[in-house]
């Protein structure tokens, strides 16, 4: 494979809870608890999980736009969690980010100009005139007009506004960009308009991508291999088929079974599970223990590993432990 | 025949003048099935289920022609004080927030009991026990202790059961879903699309299921109606629709869902945006997106077509010996 691009080691998010009275100890939710992988150049890692799971935490530490409570964050050989505030904006030239609500993360004071000129002047890139003429072209890119460029958000569409979120991204030539959740917020029809133009995209302008989504359709078609992440911890790491067409940890199998598919015709073995995410958590071991029919004594106990069980694919689960434990 | 919507029009009387959310739909809903509406936001699909539960914020929104018959009564010429009474006993409706569709300030037992009480003369004990009953009914545990609790201290789908709980309490003719699954996780809609499934057999209360998830149709429905810009672009079995999609919209939003099962290279999408309700006076609202569109299409507005003998769609292509371009091209493509 080719060149590791971000390599992320024992990840940490813990935020605190409100303390309850005078009570000196503060409990934390772990948002992310110990999340390690690597995303390859030019490749889309798609993540998966449902809400709560830390997808998102994960991909705004990345960003460092939260500060990660441990663990280390690698792009292109820097340590981005080492670096001081001022560094970590410049390394934000590289790495950029796609929101999910397009109508929140466009100012709605600027004009698309200078929305997509504003990452040009933090960098620090052309002149005025330069400026004007890449808003133009980044504009036609991603499929908008040139005179587009002094509207306002209001007057787009929820398509084309996630358009401009991913014009913007791509105005300073990024390697990385973390999208999560692009596409949630639009329309099917206009929803597949947008991941279209993101894979093509990514093979014109040799963009990698960590795609982060809920809905399992849209990440098979879009990633190359696919986490899948509860509670805090990525469950299940492997190629995008590998997974989809033999997921191994139970969470896994359970999620992809309760995908609803179109197609009234197809006869599928769910698998539906009792209780909810956010019922009490297992202080030790395994956090799916309580919902997994498949839970033995050593899931009580010990936390398993995100370990590879078959080239290319891992997983945290005790069933696929070497046979003489 | 539950409910019949005939020539129903609901109109918005804004500062851009009238905009028909709504515009002229015709469909009925049978005893004990379940229904599906799909379309896109702003086809006027939760306009319809306002409609229909007397619901439309007016103003700006007005029922502006049209009936709405439940076995045979006219729900539109009815008062608020009738409608009242309809609401909640002979139609219920689960909406998509169950976060803001429970008062934050009454227990889960207060709330149940309410609407319990507001239609049978039962005293509070009697109410209670059937909450209670209701609510083991849909799959939720420690119902005793939930009667106590407030909606906040519940997840997202157990706030969703309590609100089903509650629309089946008075055991309705017809439920009105519109989009209940849409704001939850996926093992926890698969859960309530079961749960939803199952009560329907169990209570054999119709349903009128408003979605946008065409798998969450293929999933649980009987019949399909797809709506477009205010109007009915087709209707048929569930079976049908995907396997025979007669309508270039319907054929589009098929294939527009990326298939957990399969991967493609590209996506088919199409092309251009959702058009603003009203801003399409002539011709088919779909044209202006529509791969076969001819100039007709943009003159006229198209009849309802039938393609069989349950299938309806609103496309001139299935005018007699003009199927076969359609079928041509539907090939190649």
């Amino acid at each position: 494979m080719t060149n590791v691009l971000l390599k992320v080691e024992q990840l940490k998010k813990h935020f605190p809870k409100k303390k309850k009275g005078f009570s000196k100890t503060t409990d934390v939710v772990k948002a992310v608890d110990g999340v390690s992988f690597e995303v390859y150049e030019g490749e889309t890692l798609g993540i998966v999980g449902e809400s709560g799971c830390g997808k998102s935490t994960t991909g705004r530490m990345i960003m460092r736009l939260l500060e990660p409570t441990d663990g280390k964050i690698y792009f292109n050989g820097i340590e981005l969690t080492s670096l001081s505030k001022s560094e970590m904006r410049k390394a934000r030239r590289d790495l950029q980010m796609v929101f999910q609500d397009p109508y929140a993360s466009l100012n709605p004071r600027h004009t698309v100009e200078q929305i997509l000129e504003e990452p040009l002047i933090v960098h620090g890139i052309g002149n005025k005139s330069v400026r004007k003429e890449m808003v133009k072209e980044f504009l036609q890119i991603v499929g908008l007009n040139s005179y587009h460029a002094k509207r306002y958000p209001h007057q787009f569409s929820g398509g084309q506004r996630q358009r401009i979120g991913i014009a913007r991204a791509l105005m300073t030539n990024p390697k990385l960009i973390i999208a999560d959740e692009p596409v949630s917020a639009l329309d099917v029809s206009i929803q597949a308009q947008v991941l279209n133009l993101m894979k093509r995209l990514q093979e014109d302008l040799k963009l990698t991508y960590i795609f982060i989504a809920h809905d399992l359709g849209v990440v098979r078609h879009i990633s190359d291999r696919v986490g899948v992440m509860y509670l805090g911890r990525l469950v299940e790491l492997a190629e995008c088929e590998s997974l989809y067409e033999e997921p191994l940890h139970p969470y896994t199998k359970v999620l992809l079974s309760s995908v609803p598919i179109p197609d009234p015709t197809y006869q599928k073995e769910q698998i539906l599970i009792q209780g909810d995410v956010a019922e009490s958590l297992p202080k030790n071991g395994c956090l799916f223990q309580q919902r997994c029919p498949f839970a033995t004594e050593a899931c009580k106990t010990i936390v398993p590993e995100l370990k590879e069980v078959k080239p290319g694919h891992s997983v945290a689960c005790h069933l696929y432990d070497e046979p003489q434990q | 025949m539950l409910l019949e919507v005939k020539g129903l029009e609901t109109t918005f009387f804004t500062n851009d003048g009238k905009i028909p959310a709504v515009d002229h739909i015709d469909f009925k809903v049978y005893e004990g099935e379940i229904l599906g509406i799909v379309g896109e936001s702003g086809c006027g699909k939760s306009v319809t289920s306002l409609s229909i539960m007397g619901l439309v914020p007016n103003p700006p929104g007005k029922i502006t022609s049209g009936e709405i018959l439940l076995e045979g009564k006219d729900l539109t010429k009815l008062s608020e004080k009738e409608m009242r009474k309809i609401r909640g006993k002979d139609i219920a409706m689960i909406f998509q927030e169950p976060m803001t569709s429970l008062n934050p300030l009454y227990t889960i037992g207060n709330q149940l009991i309410e609407a319990i009480r507001i239609h049978n003369k039962w005293d509070k004990k009697k109410a209670a026990n059937h909450a209670i009953e209701m609510m083991k009914l849909v799959g939720l545990r420690r119902a005793e202790e939930l009667m106590k609790e407030y909606p906040h201290q519940l997840s997202g789908g157990m706030r969703q059961r309590v609100m089903i709980a509650m629309a089946l309490a008075c055991n309705p003719k017809l439920v009105i879903a519109d989009e209940p699954t849409t704001a939850l996780d996926v093992t926890i809609q698969a859960q309530i699309m079961k749960l939803m499934q199952d009560l329907n057999k169990k209570f054999n209360s119709a349903v009128l299921l408003i979605t946008h998830d065409l798998g969450v149709v293929a999933e649980i429905c009987e019949r399909v109606i797809v709506m477009y810009s205010g109007q009915i672009v087709e209707e048929a079995p569930v079976m049908e629709i995907f396997k025979n999609p007669s309508h270039p919209y319907t054929r589009g939003l098929i294939q527009s869902v990326p298939d957990m099962r399969e991967k493609k290279e590209t996506l088919y999408s199409i092309p251009g945006a959702v058009p603003k309700p009203g801003s399409i006076k002539v011709g088919c609202r779909f044209a202006p997106r529509c791969e076969f569109a001819r100039e007709r299409c943009f003159n006229e507005n198209p009849p309802i077509y039938d393609v069989s003998a349950n299938h309806k769609a609103r496309c001139f292509l299935l005018e007699k010996g003009e199927g076969t371009v359609y079928d041509k091209r539907a090939v190649e493509s």
